[in-house]
Protein backbone atom coordinates (compact mmCIF):
# COMPACT_ATOMS: atom_id res chain seq x y z
CA UNK A 1 0.00 0.00 0.00
CA UNK A 2 2.76 2.69 0.93
CA UNK A 3 4.75 1.69 -2.02
CA UNK A 4 1.37 2.36 -4.41
CA UNK A 5 0.94 5.51 -2.45
CA UNK A 6 4.67 6.46 -3.11
CA UNK A 7 4.07 6.32 -6.72
CA UNK A 8 0.88 8.32 -7.09
CA UNK A 9 2.54 10.80 -4.94
CA UNK A 10 5.30 10.67 -7.30
CA UNK A 11 3.12 10.93 -10.11
CA UNK A 12 0.73 13.84 -8.87
CA UNK A 13 4.11 15.46 -7.82
CA UNK A 14 5.35 15.00 -11.73
CA UNK A 15 1.96 16.61 -12.64
CA UNK A 16 2.74 19.31 -10.89
CA UNK A 17 6.29 20.07 -12.53
CA UNK A 18 5.33 19.59 -15.91
CA UNK A 19 1.73 21.40 -15.89
CA UNK A 20 3.73 24.73 -14.19
CA UNK A 21 6.38 24.28 -16.63
CA UNK A 22 9.19 24.11 -13.64
CA UNK A 23 10.35 21.15 -15.61
CA UNK A 24 11.82 23.47 -18.05
CA UNK A 25 15.54 25.27 -16.79
CA UNK A 26 15.00 27.81 -18.92
CA UNK A 27 11.47 28.67 -17.19
CA UNK A 28 13.28 28.42 -13.61
CA UNK A 29 16.41 30.74 -15.01
CA UNK A 30 13.75 33.45 -15.87
CA UNK A 31 12.82 33.25 -12.40
CA UNK A 32 16.23 33.33 -10.59
CA UNK A 33 17.27 36.52 -13.40
CA UNK A 34 15.71 38.96 -11.35
CA UNK A 35 18.23 41.30 -12.95
CA UNK A 36 15.95 41.81 -15.72
CA UNK A 37 13.30 42.93 -13.73
CA UNK A 38 14.48 46.53 -15.06
CA UNK A 39 14.14 45.69 -18.72
CA UNK A 40 10.79 43.40 -18.14
CA UNK A 41 12.19 39.85 -18.83
CA UNK A 42 11.62 38.46 -15.67
CA UNK A 43 9.27 35.61 -15.20
CA UNK A 44 7.80 35.31 -11.42
CA UNK A 45 6.42 31.82 -12.76
CA UNK A 46 8.30 29.98 -9.93
CA UNK A 47 6.94 32.43 -7.02
CA UNK A 48 3.85 31.57 -8.00
CA UNK A 49 4.59 27.67 -7.94
CA UNK A 50 5.82 28.26 -4.72
CA UNK A 51 2.86 29.90 -3.51
CA UNK A 52 0.15 27.19 -5.12
CA UNK A 53 2.32 24.48 -3.89
CA UNK A 54 2.62 26.18 -0.22
CA UNK A 55 -1.37 27.56 -0.10
CA UNK A 56 -2.25 23.80 -0.19
CA UNK A 57 0.66 21.73 1.37
CA UNK A 58 0.74 24.19 4.57
CA UNK A 59 -2.98 23.15 5.71
CA UNK A 60 -2.66 19.54 4.96
CA UNK A 61 0.87 19.75 7.24
CA UNK A 62 -0.59 21.66 9.96
CA UNK A 63 -3.13 19.06 10.05
CA UNK A 64 -0.71 15.99 9.76
CA UNK A 65 2.08 16.82 11.87
CA UNK A 66 0.21 16.38 14.77
CA UNK A 67 -0.78 12.94 14.34
CA UNK A 68 0.96 10.12 16.20
CA UNK A 69 0.87 7.60 13.15
CA UNK A 70 0.85 7.58 9.74
CA UNK A 71 -2.96 6.81 7.60
CA UNK A 72 -1.06 3.94 5.80
CA UNK A 73 0.63 2.73 9.59
CA UNK A 74 3.86 3.52 10.62
CA UNK A 75 5.27 6.86 12.30
CA UNK A 76 5.38 10.27 10.93
CA UNK A 77 8.95 10.56 9.79
CA UNK A 78 9.45 14.29 10.59
CA UNK A 79 12.63 16.18 11.08
CA UNK A 80 13.91 16.84 14.38
CA UNK A 81 17.53 18.67 13.72
CA UNK A 82 16.76 22.45 14.27
CA UNK A 83 20.13 23.76 13.92
CA UNK A 84 20.90 26.05 11.72
CA UNK A 85 24.26 25.31 10.94
CA UNK A 86 27.84 26.05 8.57
CA UNK A 87 26.74 23.28 6.48
CA UNK A 88 23.28 24.05 5.94
CA UNK A 89 24.08 27.12 4.38
CA UNK A 90 26.82 26.40 2.82
CA UNK A 91 25.09 23.17 1.17
CA UNK A 92 22.49 25.46 0.26
CA UNK A 93 25.00 28.27 -1.20
CA UNK A 94 26.73 25.33 -3.21
CA UNK A 95 23.62 23.71 -4.53
CA UNK A 96 22.32 27.06 -5.58
CA UNK A 97 25.21 27.68 -7.51
CA UNK A 98 24.48 24.49 -9.19
CA UNK A 99 20.66 25.41 -9.84
CA UNK A 100 21.71 28.77 -11.43
CA UNK A 101 24.19 27.38 -13.90
CA UNK A 102 21.69 25.36 -15.50
CA UNK A 103 18.46 25.87 -14.15
CA UNK A 104 17.89 21.97 -12.55
CA UNK A 105 16.75 20.97 -8.91
CA UNK A 106 16.21 17.40 -8.43
CA UNK A 107 13.15 17.24 -8.78
CA UNK A 108 12.66 19.07 -12.10
CA UNK A 109 16.08 16.83 -13.43
CA UNK A 110 14.36 13.80 -12.09
CA UNK A 111 10.86 14.35 -13.97
CA UNK A 112 12.78 15.60 -17.35
CA UNK A 113 14.28 12.63 -17.65
CA UNK A 114 10.44 12.04 -19.53
CA UNK A 115 11.88 13.62 -22.30
CA UNK A 116 15.11 11.50 -22.88
CA UNK A 117 17.63 14.58 -23.61
CA UNK A 118 20.93 13.27 -23.41
CA UNK A 119 21.84 16.35 -21.41
CA UNK A 120 19.57 15.63 -18.40
CA UNK A 121 20.69 12.43 -18.86
CA UNK A 122 24.54 13.88 -17.92
CA UNK A 123 23.02 16.18 -15.23
CA UNK A 124 21.11 13.63 -13.67
CA UNK A 125 24.48 10.62 -13.34
CA UNK A 126 26.63 14.06 -11.89
CA UNK A 127 23.70 14.72 -9.48
CA UNK A 128 23.95 11.39 -8.27
CA UNK A 129 27.64 11.36 -8.32
CA UNK A 130 27.70 14.38 -5.95
CA UNK A 131 25.11 12.62 -3.74
CA UNK A 132 27.19 9.45 -3.27
CA UNK A 133 30.30 11.41 -3.21
CA UNK A 134 29.06 13.63 -0.10
CA UNK A 135 27.21 10.65 1.71
CA UNK A 136 31.03 9.02 0.98
CA UNK A 137 32.94 11.71 2.70
CA UNK A 138 30.16 11.82 5.49
CA UNK A 139 29.24 15.23 4.74
CA UNK A 140 25.50 13.59 4.96
CA UNK A 141 25.76 13.48 8.88
CA UNK B 1 6.93 39.46 -18.42
CA UNK B 2 6.37 38.19 -21.64
CA UNK B 3 6.81 34.22 -20.41
CA UNK B 4 4.92 34.62 -17.57
CA UNK B 5 2.29 32.16 -17.22
CA UNK B 6 0.28 32.62 -13.59
CA UNK B 7 -2.51 30.17 -13.95
CA UNK B 8 -0.25 26.92 -15.10
CA UNK B 9 2.30 27.92 -12.02
CA UNK B 10 -0.34 28.19 -9.44
CA UNK B 11 -1.99 24.59 -10.74
CA UNK B 12 1.02 23.01 -10.77
CA UNK B 13 2.07 24.22 -7.42
CA UNK B 14 -1.35 23.01 -6.57
CA UNK B 15 -0.84 19.71 -6.97
CA UNK B 16 3.26 19.42 -6.13
CA UNK B 17 2.03 20.93 -2.68
CA UNK B 18 -1.09 18.09 -3.03
CA UNK B 19 1.79 15.51 -3.69
CA UNK B 20 4.05 16.73 -0.65
CA UNK B 21 0.86 16.83 1.83
CA UNK B 22 -0.33 13.39 0.77
CA UNK B 23 2.82 11.64 1.55
CA UNK B 24 3.88 13.28 5.06
CA UNK B 25 -0.19 12.11 5.74
CA UNK B 26 -0.14 9.04 4.36
CA UNK B 27 2.86 7.37 4.44
CA UNK B 28 4.35 9.66 6.89
CA UNK B 29 7.56 11.02 4.87
CA UNK B 30 9.29 14.33 3.74
CA UNK B 31 8.75 14.69 -0.10
CA UNK B 32 12.23 15.66 -0.87
CA UNK B 33 13.33 14.33 -3.78
CA UNK B 34 17.13 15.09 -2.97
CA UNK B 35 16.31 12.71 0.24
CA UNK B 36 14.27 10.06 -1.49
CA UNK B 37 17.05 10.06 -4.48
CA UNK B 38 19.95 10.38 -1.89
CA UNK B 39 18.33 7.58 0.65
CA UNK B 40 18.69 4.96 -2.55
CA UNK B 41 22.25 5.19 -2.58
CA UNK B 42 22.60 3.18 0.84
CA UNK B 43 20.19 0.63 0.01
CA UNK B 44 20.88 -1.62 2.87
CA UNK B 45 20.83 0.87 5.41
CA UNK B 46 17.59 0.60 8.31
CA UNK B 47 14.55 2.60 7.05
CA UNK B 48 15.37 2.60 3.94
CA UNK B 49 12.26 2.13 1.98
CA UNK B 50 14.11 1.52 -1.06
CA UNK B 51 10.62 0.42 -3.24
CA UNK B 52 8.64 3.22 -1.73
CA UNK B 53 11.82 5.98 -3.09
CA UNK B 54 12.05 4.05 -5.66
CA UNK B 55 8.17 3.75 -6.88
CA UNK B 56 7.96 7.73 -5.63
CA UNK B 57 11.22 8.66 -8.77
CA UNK B 58 9.43 6.36 -11.30
CA UNK B 59 6.02 7.93 -10.45
CA UNK B 60 8.13 11.71 -10.92
CA UNK B 61 9.12 10.53 -14.51
CA UNK B 62 6.27 8.72 -15.36
CA UNK B 63 3.67 12.31 -14.57
CA UNK B 64 5.73 13.81 -17.40
CA UNK B 65 5.37 11.10 -19.85
CA UNK B 66 1.69 9.87 -19.34
CA UNK B 67 0.91 13.88 -19.98
CA UNK B 68 3.08 14.38 -23.12
CA UNK B 69 1.78 11.34 -24.60
CA UNK B 70 -1.71 11.01 -23.73
CA UNK B 71 -2.70 14.82 -23.21
CA UNK B 72 -2.64 18.18 -25.70
CA UNK B 73 -0.45 19.83 -22.28
CA UNK B 74 3.12 20.84 -23.67
CA UNK B 75 6.13 21.17 -22.14
CA UNK B 76 9.74 21.53 -22.96
CA UNK B 77 12.65 20.90 -20.98
CA UNK B 78 15.61 22.95 -22.94
CA UNK B 79 19.36 22.49 -21.47
CA UNK B 80 21.65 25.53 -22.87
CA UNK B 81 24.69 24.83 -21.01
CA UNK B 82 27.67 23.57 -22.26
CA UNK B 83 29.33 20.05 -21.09
CA UNK B 84 31.70 20.84 -18.44
CA UNK B 85 28.97 23.26 -16.90
CA UNK B 86 26.22 20.77 -17.14
CA UNK B 87 28.75 18.03 -15.00
CA UNK B 88 29.90 20.49 -12.69
CA UNK B 89 26.30 21.56 -12.31
CA UNK B 90 24.90 18.24 -11.31
CA UNK B 91 27.92 17.61 -9.13
CA UNK B 92 27.14 20.52 -7.51
CA UNK B 93 23.84 20.14 -6.96
CA UNK B 94 24.42 16.67 -5.80
CA UNK B 95 27.08 17.58 -3.36
CA UNK B 96 25.29 20.84 -1.84
CA UNK B 97 21.65 19.13 -1.39
CA UNK B 98 23.23 16.68 0.58
CA UNK B 99 25.62 18.44 2.96
CA UNK B 100 22.03 20.90 3.20
CA UNK B 101 20.14 18.14 3.88
CA UNK B 102 17.65 19.16 0.87
CA UNK B 103 16.46 21.08 -1.39
CA UNK B 104 13.80 23.23 -3.13
CA UNK B 105 11.09 20.43 -2.12
CA UNK B 106 12.27 19.29 1.01
CA UNK B 107 13.31 22.82 2.16
CA UNK B 108 11.01 25.04 -0.08
CA UNK B 109 7.72 23.39 0.21
CA UNK B 110 7.83 20.62 2.88
CA UNK B 111 9.70 22.94 5.40
CA UNK B 112 8.66 25.82 4.93
CA UNK B 113 5.02 24.29 5.31
CA UNK B 114 6.51 23.02 8.67
CA UNK B 115 7.04 26.44 9.30
CA UNK B 116 10.67 24.95 10.24
CA UNK B 117 13.24 28.13 11.04
CA UNK B 118 15.96 25.37 9.63
CA UNK B 119 14.09 25.12 6.10
CA UNK B 120 13.33 28.98 5.62
CA UNK B 121 17.19 29.65 5.98
CA UNK B 122 17.99 26.73 3.28
CA UNK B 123 15.54 28.01 0.96
CA UNK B 124 16.80 31.47 1.33
CA UNK B 125 20.57 30.48 1.13
CA UNK B 126 20.16 28.43 -2.28
CA UNK B 127 17.69 31.41 -3.70
CA UNK B 128 20.01 34.31 -2.80
CA UNK B 129 22.69 31.60 -4.51
CA UNK B 130 20.72 31.00 -7.54
CA UNK B 131 20.12 34.33 -7.61
CA UNK B 132 24.16 35.70 -7.66
CA UNK B 133 24.69 32.51 -9.74
CA UNK B 134 22.87 33.92 -13.32
CA UNK B 135 23.38 37.46 -12.28
CA UNK B 136 27.25 36.41 -12.62
CA UNK B 137 26.85 34.07 -15.85
CA UNK B 138 23.92 36.27 -17.78
CA UNK B 139 24.91 39.56 -16.88
CA UNK B 140 28.04 39.91 -16.06
CA UNK B 141 30.06 37.28 -18.22
CA UNK B 142 27.68 37.26 -21.16
CA UNK B 143 25.90 33.79 -21.01
CA UNK B 144 27.52 30.48 -20.40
Amino acid sequence: MRTIVSLICGTIFGFGLYISGMIDPQKVLGFLDIWAIADGGWDPSLAFVMGGGLAVAIPIFQFAKNRTEAVCGGEMNLPTNRAITTKLIGGGVLFGIGWGLVGYCPGPALSALAFGHTDTIIFVVAMIVGMGSARVLGLNK
Amino acid sequence: MENFTPISALIGGGLIGLASGLYLLLNGRIAGISGILGGLLTPTKAGAAVFERLAFVIGLIAGPFILMNATEIEAQSVVTSSLPVIVVAGLLVGLGTTIGSGCTSGHGICGLSRFSLRSLVATLSFMIAGFVTVLVTRHLMGGM
